[in-house]
């Protein structure tokens, strides 16, 4: 078995809590955050039902202690929350006493306020400052120059898998030597642009999401930030820190089926989950819980539960998707579920697929529907997106 | 560490790049201060019925595909790596003008679809039936740069071919707002005088798709070996050539062993003086070279940087066109490339000779 990089510090920002151990306890209550928005005005408001998180950006703003002419993005805000809560929890007192580097990942970047302004001509004087803050980069860098990372920085963006490959290319860059530390994860918030865009797709819920189910009616947009920290054995051992799981797999492969379906068959899913086991040195019957991408949409699941079955065969550990929790909160979904299947391996507990009643009839895949205690020594986790991107990542208990 | 080769070049640019059995022949400099590429025959590498659906950027990065994997004789790469400082401009506009005007009502989802920043590398995946590991990078003036980096990585571990490349697009509206906030020059005709006299802020707008095959093994259509790559998003100016002289030294060479440097000035005043500084400064003895007066200006320029540098080692000739000064011909072992954008998101490239 391989190891793998070791995760010493995390942080997230949900529907379901502002920080991990209000995440945890929503989790074990089986309190979900998908509610109507109330944030921003839309005209789908009363049709859909999304996970979003109940603080406006001013009071983030004096969290942050911010200036108050910034130009923060709501991406920005929810992500500076999250990665300060990892690089506390790691309890990092000099970032820079070790090579650092900084990976995050988004979808929608500053679109939530390029759609004020760009195309309005009565809001443009005022929000002129988010020019530059519309990049998918711009929240990256901010929560950069607020830790003092300055070499290593960058993002990704594939879709809603993007987080994952953050997470995969820290790994790798702490294995080959490249950083000695790096934080990675992703942020994502709510948007008019997203809503319309999945909305015009027909994949929206109207009502709260039900994964895995025969019945099932779409996915619930969420929005959410997360960051890990990986850290080298060098450090571990030279600091005695504490390590709370390891990154012990990770795969990326391409369904290279259609721009926004997945295959039938889940060839590119497959692919990724093989692949990741093969990395973490594992079999199949090694993993004790799934955390599957599960959005709840006819397509996803369908796929996702014949490509579990492709891989688990008749022996499918125990799986549940989150995202009736929190909504799918797009790049930065599989960084928050990064968070949820390291806090299963802390607490050995499988956490509950909500809403699910009736099985998918052509797979027959029952997910956990309670909070299960048992012996959880790795959890795999998935997240596939638009372009056919498809990744996967296992956790290993310490 | 293995080898990375660079066995196959593809690019459209606003020079006639993509007429790829020729280098530089018909340059034109860019005078204006928006420059769309100089179109390729698409029909001659995408179907006629998808050729409509996609915006520029998407298509000009499967035409860049295309020619560096044709070049390189390679069907399906080990990975498919995208950089894209903006992702895909065009598509986004579209959607989020048809929200606005239509106050969210009557939209079709082509636009939004395309609209995402792994467009490009997800429509090559799907023209190739490639399942190989797929991922964009979105971060500015390092997006092309981290994908290098990342295909270095997976050469050194089990991947051998590898599909690296840069893609920008101009979208209509972001280029307003790019004017107004005077990171575009606003008038209309500018270098009169040449890029390298500009006196004014704001750079020259342009877009491309820059496509290069990296592989472990050296072929007969080898241009050159990328030796490393280092970025920086933050650097105060007066560390710049310090972390030069160290990256030259990890890589056991010095400045008086580089034959030629290539500078990303693009004619803004406000940051040039960073370049001017090193030509002043530890290049003065060494061959300079630009290409924005030839690319113009965007994330992913440097995507032409590279193209640049390919076309020079392999053909042991440096373009007057590129010169900034003029120093004795001798053979061409080592390129540096040096980029930044705006004073943020420094790069070094270091290429050598075949």
């Amino acid at each position: 078995m391989n190891r793998g990089v070791a995760i010493t510090g995390m942080g997230i920002i949900s529907s379901i809590g502002n920080n991990v151990e209000e995440n945890y306890q929503s989790l074990i209550a089986k309190k979900n955050g998908i509610t109507k928005i109330e944030n921003f005005k839309t005209i789908q408001s009363d049709s859909i039902k999304v996970g979003e998180i109940k603080i406006i950006n001013a009071i983030f703003e004096k969290l942050l202690n911010l200036p108050k002419e910034n130009n923060y993005t709501r991406t920005a805000l929810l992500a500076e929350i999250a990665a300060k809560e990892a690089v506390k929890n790691a309890n990092i007192k000099d970032i820079n006493k070790y090579k650092t580097g900084l990976i995050s990942a988004t979808s929608v970047g500053g679109m939530d306020k390029t759609e004020q302004f760009f195309f309005s001509d009565e809001n443009k004087e005022k929000n002129k400052k988010y020019i530059l803050s519309h990049n998918a980069g711009d929240a990256t860098k901010k929560i950069a120059k607020s830790l003092n990372i300055t070499d290593f920085v960058s993002t990704i963006s594939t879709a809603c898998s993007s987080s994952a490959n953050a997470i995969m290319l820290g790994a790798r860059m702490i294995k080959a030597g490249k950083l000695d530390r790096v934080i990675v994860g992703g942020s994502d918030c709510l948007s008019k642009f997203t809503i319309n865009g999945f909305n015009t797709l027909m994949i929206l819920s109207k009502t709260d999401c039900k994964p895995f189910d025969e019945n099932r009616t779409g996915l619930n947009l969420g929005e959410a930030a997360a960051f890990l920290v990986l850290e080298s054995d060098k450090i571990v051992k030279k600091e005695n820190k504490k390590v709370l799981a390891y990154v012990s797999g990770y795969a990326n492969a391409n369904d290279a089926f259609h721009q926004t379906a997945s295959s039938e068959n889940g060839e590119g899913a497959t692919l990724a989950m093989n692949k990741a086991l093969k990395v973490a040195n594992l079999k199949a019957t090694d993993i004790d819980y799934i955390n599957a991408h599960g959005t709840a949409t006819p397509n996803n699941d369908q796929s996702e539960s014949r490509a579990i079955l492709r891989v688990f065969n008749t022996k499918t550990p125990s799986f549940s998707s989150t995202k009736a929790y929190t909504g799918h909160t797009l790049a930065a979904a599989a960084a928050i579920e990064a968070v949820y299947s390291v806090l299963a391996l802390q607490n050995q507990i499988v956490f509950p697929n909500l809403n699910f009643e009736t099985p998918i009839t052509e797979t027959n895949l029952t997910p956990e529907t309670e909070v299960v205690t048992k012996e959880i020594n790795h959890v795999l986790s998935n997240s596939f997106g638009f372009g056919g991107n498809c990744s996967t990542l296992i956790f290993s208990k310490v | 560490m293995k080898n990375c080769y660079i066995n196959g070049v593809g690019s459209v640019s606003a020079q006639e790049t993509s007429d790829y059995e020729t280098f530089l022949e018909n340059y034109k400099e860019i005078t204006t201060n928006i420059t769309t590429v100089c179109k390729p025959n698409y029909r001659d590498f995408i179907k006629p019925n998808r050729i409509r659906r996609m915006a520029s950027g998407v298509k000009n990065g499967v035409v860049a595909a295309k020619i560096a994997l044709t070049e390189a004789n390679l069907d399906s790469p080990d990975a498919i790596i995208t950089g894209t400082g903006m992702g895909c401009t065009i598509d986004s506009e579209k959607f989020l003008k048809n929200i606005v005007a239509n106050d969210e009502q009557f939209l079709t989802p082509t636009s939004f679809i395309q609209s995402t920043h792994n467009t490009v590398g997800g429509q090559i995946a799907l023209s190739l039936q490639c399942n190989a590991y797929n991922v964009t990078y979105v971060h500015n003036a390092t997006s092309f740069e981290t994908s290098i980096i990342d295909a270095m990585l997976m050469l050194n571990d089990d991947a051998s071919k590898i599909l690296v490349g840069a893609v920008d697009e101009i979208g209509k509206q972001t280029t307003e707002f790019y004017k107004e906030a005077k990171i575009v020059k606003p008038e209309e005709i500018i270098f009169k005088d040449g890029l390298l006299n500009s006196k004014t802020k704001g750079t020259s707008l342009s877009e491309g798709a820059h496509f290069f095959v990296l592989e472990n093994e050296k072929t007969t259509n080898t241009y050159a070996k990328i030796k490393a790559v280092e970025i920086y998003d933050i650097l105060e100016e007066n560390k710049i050539e310090e972390k030069i002289h160290q990256f030259l030294k990890d890589n056991q060479l010095d400045i008086d062993t580089i034959d030629a440097v290539i500078l990303g000035n693009n004619g803004n005043v406000e940051f040039d003086c960073i370049f001017n500084n090193l030509q002043n400064g530890i290049f003065k003895h060494t061959q300079q070279l630009y290409y924005k007066h030839l690319s113009g200006e965007y994330y992913t320029a440097n995507g032409f940087g590279l193209y640049l540098a390919s076309n020079i080692l392999k053909n042991q000739e440096i373009p007057e066109i590129v010169k900034i000064n003029h120093k004795e011909n001798k053979s061409l072992k080592h390129i540096l490339l040096y980029n930044q954008y705006r004073g943020e998101e420094h790069s070094f490239i270091l290429l050598s000779s075949c």
